[in-house]
Order: C-alpha cells, then sequence, then structure tokens
C-alpha cells in the first residue's frame, strides 16, 4: 500500500484484535532487577503477531522495564540483569548464547525523545542498513526511500536526504527514527512513550503511522495516555508495582476489567 | 494553609528588607566590580605594552631571517618560528590520538569502574603539573640518554603537557552526548565501536577539536619543558630532530634576558607573536563550537 495514499485517508479506524494470531513473544516468569531493587515480579505474558499491544500503568510500575528486556537494551547497563525467559519464536532472548546485536535487528525500538543520529536523513535511514549488509548504491537508496515511505516521511524529506537529520521538526525526527527502525526490516518494534515528547498533531501522525506498521510488525507501545491506548492497541497490560495486574484484548480492559485496581486506573481514581 | 495565604497578602517584599541586608549586597556588588577592574586593567596594560613594543620589532626580516649574533644587528626570528611550529605540530600529532582515545576510554568503556576512577585522578594531576617537571622528565628519559637536547624531546614534552587536557575534553564532551543516543545505536544492533566512531564522536567533535586547539594553544607558549629538552640553535632549521631546535619561548627567554636591545626588541615581536596565535587559535576554537550551540 502507498503510504502517502494511505495518509490522506486520515482515519482511524481500529483494527479488530484477531484473537487468532500465533503468539508471537511469550514472557515467562520474568524478574528484573535494578541492583538489589526488584523492578519485575514473575511477569507472565503473551504478545500476538502483528497486533498491538500497550503497556500501561502509573510511572515505575515497569513497563518501560518490560519493554527493555525484550531486546536486552538494559544490559548496557551492568548493574541491570533480568531473570525468566523471554522467547521470541521459540527462542529464549535471555539466553546468554543469544548474538544482541542479531537480536537487535530483530527486535527495533523507538524512544521516548527523538534520537536522530548527528549525520545526514539519508544516513540516519541507511545506519542501520549498512551495520550487516553490503548493499550496492542503488538498493540502498531504495530501501532509504521505501522506509521513508512507510513512515510517512518521504514527502517531506525527499528533496534534502543530505541535510542533517537533527534539522528537522521533533515529529518529524520521531517518525525518522521509525523509518530507520523500519529499514532494518525487524519482527518487533518496541515504543516506548513515543509520542509523549510531541505536539497532538504529531501524535496523531504516529498513531496513524502505527496502524499501518500492525500489518507488517509485531508492536509493544509503552503509554501513560490511556486515551492513546484505546485508540491504537488490540491488547492492552496493565501494571503496577512491578506486577502484571491484568491483560486482555483493548475493549475488555477498558469497558469491563476483572480487577478492582485496573478498573481504578483506567478511570483516574489513582496513578 | 492559612499560612500561605498570610504569606501571600505580606506587603510588597522591597519595603521589608532589613538595611543591613540592602548594604551588605550593595558593598558586594562594588567589591565584584573593582576585582574586575583591576583585573581587566593589568591585563590590558600587560596586552598593550606587548603591543606597542612588539610591533616596533616587526618586519619583513623577522620572518625571513633566522636570529642575529650577540650584540649584531637585523636578524629575525624565522627560525625560532620554524621550530616552533615543528615542535607544537610534533605534540599535537602524538597527543591528539592518544587524548581522545583515553577520553573516549573514560566516558564510554570505563565510565564508573575502578580503573577509570583512578586514570582519571592521575589526568587531573598531570594536568596541573608544573611544567618545568614534565621538562625533566623528558630530560632524564630522552635527552641524557641520546647525549643531546632534541627536537624529538621537545615534542614530546609538549605532548605530555596536551594530552591530559584533551583527555580531559574529550570526556566531558563526550559525557554531554546523551545516553539515549548510545541507546538507540544499541538498539538498530550496532556494536559499541560503531556507536562509539560514528555516533557519539561525530555528536560531540565539534567539542573535541575545541579541546585540541585549546591544547595547541596551550603547548604554544610552554617554555620550560623546552629549556630541558628542544633548548634551542641559532642557525637555520635544518630539518634535523636529533639537535636542539630554535622555538619561540626559549628564544624570548633568552633574548628578553640578554643585554643587548636589538635582541630584546626581537623578543618583543615574538611575544607579540605568540599571543597573537594563540588568540587567533582560542577565536578558532569558539567559532569551531558555536554551529554545535545553536542546535
Amino acid at each position: 500500500m502507498n503510504a502517502a495514499s494511505a495518509m490522506s485517508t486520515g482515519d482511524l479506524t481500529r483494527g479488530a484484535p484477531a484473537p487468532g494470531r500465533a503468539v508471537r513473544i511469550a514472557v515467562k516468569d520474568l524478574n528484573f532487577y535494578y541492583g538489589s531493587f526488584h523492578g519485575l515480579k514473575n511477569v507472565n505474558l503473551n504478545f500476538h503477531d502483528r497486533q498491538v499491544t500497550a503497556l500501561i500503568g502509573p510511572s515505575g510500575c515497569g513497563k518501560s522495564t518490560l519493554l527493555r528486556c525484550f531486546n536486552r537494551i538494559y544490559s548496557l547497563y551492568p548493574e541491570q540483569r533480568a531473570e525468566g525467559q523471554i522467547l521470541l519464536d521459540g527462542q529464549n532472548v535471555l539466553d546468554s548464547h543469544v548474538d544482541l546485536n542479531e537480536l537487535r535487528s530483530r527486535i527495533g525500538m523507538v524512544f521516548q525523545k527523538p534520537t536522530p543520529f548527528p549525520m545526514s536523513i539519508y544516513d540516519n535511514v541507511a545506519f542501520g542498513l549498512r551495520l550487516y549488509e553490503k548493499l550496492p548504491k542503488a538498493e540502498l537508496d531504495v530501501r532509504v526511500e521505501e522506509s521513508l515511505r512507510k513512515s510517512a516521511l518521504w514527502d517531506e524529506v525527499k528533496d534534502k536526504l543530505k541535510q542533517a537529520g537533527t534539522g528537522l521538526s521533533g515529529g518529524q525526527q520521531q517518525r525518522l527514527c521509525i523509518a530507520r527502525t523500519v529499514a532494518q526490516k525487524p519482527e518487533v518494534i518496541l515504543f516506548d512513550e513515543p509520542t509523549s515528547a510531541l505536539d497532538p498533531i504529531s501524535t496523531g501522525r504516529i498513531e496513524e503511522l502505527m496502524e499501518q506498521l500492525r500489518d507488517e510488525f509485531t508492536i509493544v507501545i509503552v503509554t501513560h495516555n490511556m486515551q492513546q491506548a484505546a485508540r491504537i492497541s488490540q491488547y492492552t497490560a496493565f501494571m503496577y508495582l512491578g506486577e502484571l495486574v491484568e491483560f486482555g484484548q483493548t475493549d475488555k480492559i477498558f469497558m469491563n476489567p476483572t480487577e478492582r485496581r485496573t478498573q481504578d486506573y483506567i478511570t483516574g481514581r489513582f496513578g | 494553609m492559612d499560612a500561605v495565604n498570610t504569606l501571600a497578602m505580606s506587603p510588597s517584599r522591597g519595603s521589608r528588607v532589613r538595611p543591613g541586608r540592602r548594604i551588605a549586597d550593595r558593598m558586594l556588588r562594588v567589591s565584584c566590580l573593582v576585582a574586575t577592574v583591576v583585573g581587566a586593567v593589568v591585563l590590558g596594560s600587560i596586552l598593550l605594552m606587548l603591543i606597542v613594543e612588539g610591533i616596533r620589532g616587526f618586519s619583513p626580516a623577522l620572518f625571513t631571517q633566522p636570529t642575529p649574533g650577540p650584540g649584531s644587528e637585523g636578524g629575525g626570528i624565522a627560525n625560532a618560528i620554524l621550530g616552533s611550529l615543528v615542535l607544537t605540530t610534533i605534540g599535537i600529532v602524538v597527543a591528539a590520538p592518544i587524548g581522545v582515545m583515553a577520553g573516549t576510554f573514560l566516558a564510554e568503556y570505563g565510565r564508573t569502574s575502578k580503573l577509570a576512577d583512578v586514570i582519571r585522578f592521575l589526568n587531573d594531576i598531570l594536568l596541573s603539573a608544573p611544567s618545568i617537571l614534565i621538562g625533566l622528565f623528558v630530560y632524564t628519559l630522552m635527552v641524557r640518554p641520546m647525549g643531546s637536547y632534541s627536537g624529538w624531546a621537545g615534542g614530546v614534552a609538549l605532548a605530555i603537557i596536551a594530552v591530559p587536557v584533551i583527555v580531559r575534553t574529550t570526556e566531558d564532551m563526550l559525557r554531554l552526548v546523551p545516553g539515549t543516543l548510545r541507546e538507540a545505536g544499541a538498539a538498530l544492533g550496532a556494536p559499541p565501536s560503531k556507536v562509539i566512531t560514528s555516533v557519539t564522536w561525530k555528536a560531540a567533535s565539534a567539542g573535541i577539536v575545541t579541546g585540541i586547539i585549546l591544547a595547541l594553544a596551550r603547548i604554544a607558549g610552554e617554555t620550560a619543558p623546552l629549556l630541558f629538552t628542544a633548548l634551542n640553535n641559532n642557525s637555520w632549521f635544518s630539518a634535523n630532530l636529533m639537535g636542539g631546535v630554535a622555538n619561540l619561548p626559549v628564544m624570548i627567554y633568552q633574548f628578553a634576558l640578554s643585554p643587548y636591545p636589538n635582541w630584546q626588541g626581537l623578543a618583543w615581536a615574538g611575544a607579540l607573536l605568540i599571543t597573537g596565535t594563540i588568540l587567533a587559535l582560542s577565536i578558532v576554537a569558539r567559532l569551531v563550537i558555536k554551529p554545535q550551540r545553536s542546535r
């Protein structure tokens, strides 16, 4: 589908959950420690293939921590460790034999603040592509354009690919980061509060974009914005104090939660 | 709640300030001003004197002729200028890679490790070590075993002075790069070496280059380490770095202490030249860092 034409339709029809979709990531008895602080407690959770799963909960509940386990980005910090299993297509990503760089090329991540590298727009997108593939220039051009189209940025930057990525607006920078991630053709994309630093219009565009990305990628998003979770996700997990309180289809979590704490949180009684 | 209200409704703060407080405020302001004026006047008179005396000695011969013999007229300081250029070039070429690499280790790999703490501490000591000690160190290490003063020894001494400056600025500049940028690099599957060379170094490049330029400015005027190493050479620089090499700081030191007015004049001109060069380097350093700030 052409990204530009899809953009113009502009409606945010939330796809109905497809319960039949296979489990892509299975989290089993996951515990996480920041030094001696127990950040995640026995989390068990499944993420479905090509669905958007939202992680919600008050600050400090462990939702970002959980997200940072999937690509083991926490391992940049020696005092942080995870125990348990995270099975991606049956393989435990927490296993010490896993090649981190290969894992991270399969599981992409977009951060809260846009993180364009100090290089041109083109080089930003090509960064991940150049890491492990020796593509001829022509093919690289195609992949860069394709990624920028998928992230709905192509029309805005096609005439200034050589300009610095840091010169773009905040929302454009975030879409550039999405393009950079998409370019690697990962299987899963992790979004860590991707719109909390953006204005409502940019937020809307990113949400539309996620709707399209769902066709190809399994998406996990951490968000503080419950309307956003309700708008874009098919599944929602509510976390509190390092525990998974409730997980289910988004409609169910928001309309008819089983747990009292979930009810209180989504109705704004705490958090 | 009540306490907050009474505070908010109290009369305007200005009339409630005790008179003593106001006098103290004025005194602090005046003493700051006086101190600034004293500093500026001292600095200004040094510069003025330097410019007046230095310009008198300026002539084309300064740049074309070597230093004259004692008591003779004319001559220039071309050999000292060339020698200084060569020595500082050796110094910075040796120091820049070592300094940048060591700073990178401290900021990226070592971070909070014990080893990094020790290196950081030693580097700070080296940063403030008297430069004459460095001169003596290189004298013992190179000049004595090799049997003569040499340009190489001078270059090495200057490098040792430049390294801690570059280490420090490189580490500081790399630490300013937000951690999320490193995470973003790692999240794309880039190994640390790739993240460092193509993301963090690039993000900090203006600051790192500025550090190198400032180190250059620092060693351009160093005298003490050269007294024990490169010393001097009154003839034309012969591309022989195994012997003594003329250089501006030592030339100024020797000529300024001499009884000959001609030599003294050349010393003034040399001093003005060095000061101007350092000023220019500092301005370049500022220009380099500017685009980064405006981003």
